[in-house]
């Protein structure tokens, strides 16, 4: 974990609600796709915690979503604008238990995270299938980034409107893995669960005190004991999850 | 040259400065991003006689200038704090730390206390009369001055190492409570733990927190923890450990000047793994500027 001041190079909208924000500053302490960073916001007591996109040596791609009076104050922030941030938290995910063809599974804001996996995973020779799952077209952002990366992209929205009707679950026959990760929404988890035939790791999301594992405020239970989401986590593997 | 030692029931400290219980763990994942033996001591994580989840998420609410938690003791109990966390702390801290302890009967308290008192790392024991988040828990003991009197008489009569109070502010008078735990034996008084708090979410409208109330701590609730200190200066003469927003050296001065010996540092944890070691290294600097050459000359000065 470090702690740093970053500068805003870019925060634009890239779907209904969701903005893409470029940081300039310290990279060095992340060290897994899947990790997040913690964001202090003037006016604001607590953090907020942003899953990393992607990063460089010098630079760290968060997108996120309005859904409050703190990410609402972010999106209106122009670049130039400094923030204190603390970088590196959580485990991220292990790209060391991928097959050949690992299968990525977002939903809504639960995307970014799988960006930077993806590039990682494609590094390491993999070949990635990615579903992005969103509710209507408007929400829809990425797919063409994924596409960029080499990954084979499925796109399903639930009202039809943009690629496969439905969940993600719906295309899932038409894909051969042999491994999976996602990160998105509880409903989405348990549907992912039900469906998917191999191991996989899901990141999942609570409201954090510190980000660091000092305040137990997100533990959950596991067959591996009490986890803190935010330093045990957020990505755990599907074995040790109880629904 | 300014002295920043104090001392607390025979217990010297190189600095006031002490992270809070239920904000700092036990410890040792501090020692990652700063050398945590500049600490004075470490309130370690509430300890209770079993092992404990806690209470369900969300446990979390954020408010102005301060913040609510509903964690619920969460801890692996009594037998491995002692066997796995102080042990894991002692190897990147050497001084004394405080145990934290709660329970939920009057035996629950001397069983855990007259245990973790064998613990060679333990320099002192704070026990918590006063948590707001469990239901069956701590309330009722702290908010009467019998019933936290009976608890210091409980815990006095099967420890060794001095025994600290750690009190609810969410009473009509603290000073007669710690009164009371000070007749009862107390060595010092602790104070003060979160105030009983809560939010409601507008667009799910309801309760943020699972267990809809919780602890409120942080800047915004420094004002009303100095006052209790204040009143509690005047009313023992045992020493106070206080705590309450308390987030920069002006804070440790100024709860000093109302009363306290030592000062905890709690919710600014959560929101600057630094703050404790900023604020060591920027006491001294203060104190110059106030005047100050010895810290413990200005205990209870504003009175």
């Amino acid at each position: 974990m470090n702690n740093g001041i970053y500068k805003i190079l870019l925060n634009e909208r890239i779907a209904k609600d969701v903005y893409k924000m470029i940081l300039g500053g310290d990279t060095s302490a992340i060290t897994a796709p899947g990790q997040f960073i913690n964001i202090g916001l003037e006016g604001f007591y607590l953090r907020r915690p942003i899953s990393i996109c992607d990063y460089d040596d010098k630079t760290i791609t968060v997108i996120y979503k309005v859904v409050g009076q703190g990410t609402d104050e972010l999106s209106r922030l122009r670049p130039g604008h400094t923030l204190d941030i603390l970088v590196g938290l959580g485990n991220g995910y292990d790209c060391s238990k991928s097959g050949n063809a690992p299968l990525l599974v977002g939903g809504g804001v639960g995307v970014p995270p799988l960006y930077n996996l993806c590039r990682t995973l494609i590094g390491h020779g993999k070949k990635p299938t990615v579903v992005l799952g969103f509710n209507t077209a408007d929400e829809v952002f990425y797919e063409d980034e994924f596409k960029s990366l080499g990954a084979e992209v499925f796109v399903t929205t639930v009202d039809g409107s943009h690629g496969t009707k439905g969940f993600v679950t719906n295309v899932f026959d038409e894909i051969d893995y042999d491994y999976f990760y996602t990160c998105g929404p509880m409903p989405m988890f348990r549907a992912v669960n039900e469906k998917a035939k191999t191991g996989g790791q899901f990141s999942f999301e609570e409201r954090m005190g510190c980000g660091f594992g000092a305040c137990m405020g997100c533990s959950c239970k596991t067959k591996n004991g009490y986890k803190r989401i935010c330093k045990d986590g957020p990505v755990l593997e599907r074995e040790e999850i109880i629904w | 040259m300014v002295n920043t030692k104090v001392t607390l029931s025979g217990l010297t400290l190189d600095n006031p400065v002490i992270p809070a219980s239920g904000t700092f763990g036990f410890g040792y994942e501090f020692a990652d991003i700063y050398d945590i033996n500049i600490l004075g001591s470490i309130s370690c994580k509430g300890t209770t006689k079993d092992s404990r989840f806690g209470n369900p998420t969300p446990r979390i609410a954020e408010c102005t200038n301060g913040m609510i938690n509903s964690v619920g003791l969460q801890n692996p109990g009594v037998d491995k704090v002692m066997s796995e966390e102080l042990k894991k702390l002692a190897q990147v801290y050497s001084k004394p730390v405080i145990a934290n302890v709660s329970g939920f009967s009057i035996d629950e308290y001397a069983y855990t206390c007259g245990k973790i008192d064998k613990a060679p790392e333990v320099g002192l024991i704070e026990v918590n009369v006063s948590c707001p988040n469990v239901h069956n828990g701590g309330m009722s003991f702290g908010t009467s001055a019998e019933s936290a009197a009976a608890v210091t008489r409980a815990v006095k009569a099967v420890t060794t190492k001095p025994v600290y109070i750690k009190l609810s502010p969410n009473v009509t008078d603290i000073a007669s409570i710690a009164k009371a735990c000070e007749e009862a034996g107390a060595d010092g008084i602790s104070l003060i733990n979160t105030l009983l708090g809560m939010r409601i979410d507008l667009k799910t409208r309801k309760p943020v927190i699972k267990n809809k109330m919780g602890g409120f701590s942080g800047p915004a609730i420094f004002p009303v923890a100095l006052r209790m200190v204040y009143q509690v200066y005047e009313a023992v003469s045992i020493p106070i450990i206080g705590m309450g927003g308390v987030s920069s050296a002006r804070d440790v001065i100024e709860m000093m000047l109302a009363g306290a010996a030592a000062v905890q540092v709690g919710a600014a944890n959560l929101v600057d793994p630094f703050v404790c070691k900023i604020i060591i290294d920027q006491l001294p600097e203060v104190m110059e500027q106030f005047g100050i050459e010895n810290l413990t000359d200005i205990i209870g000065g504003s009175h």
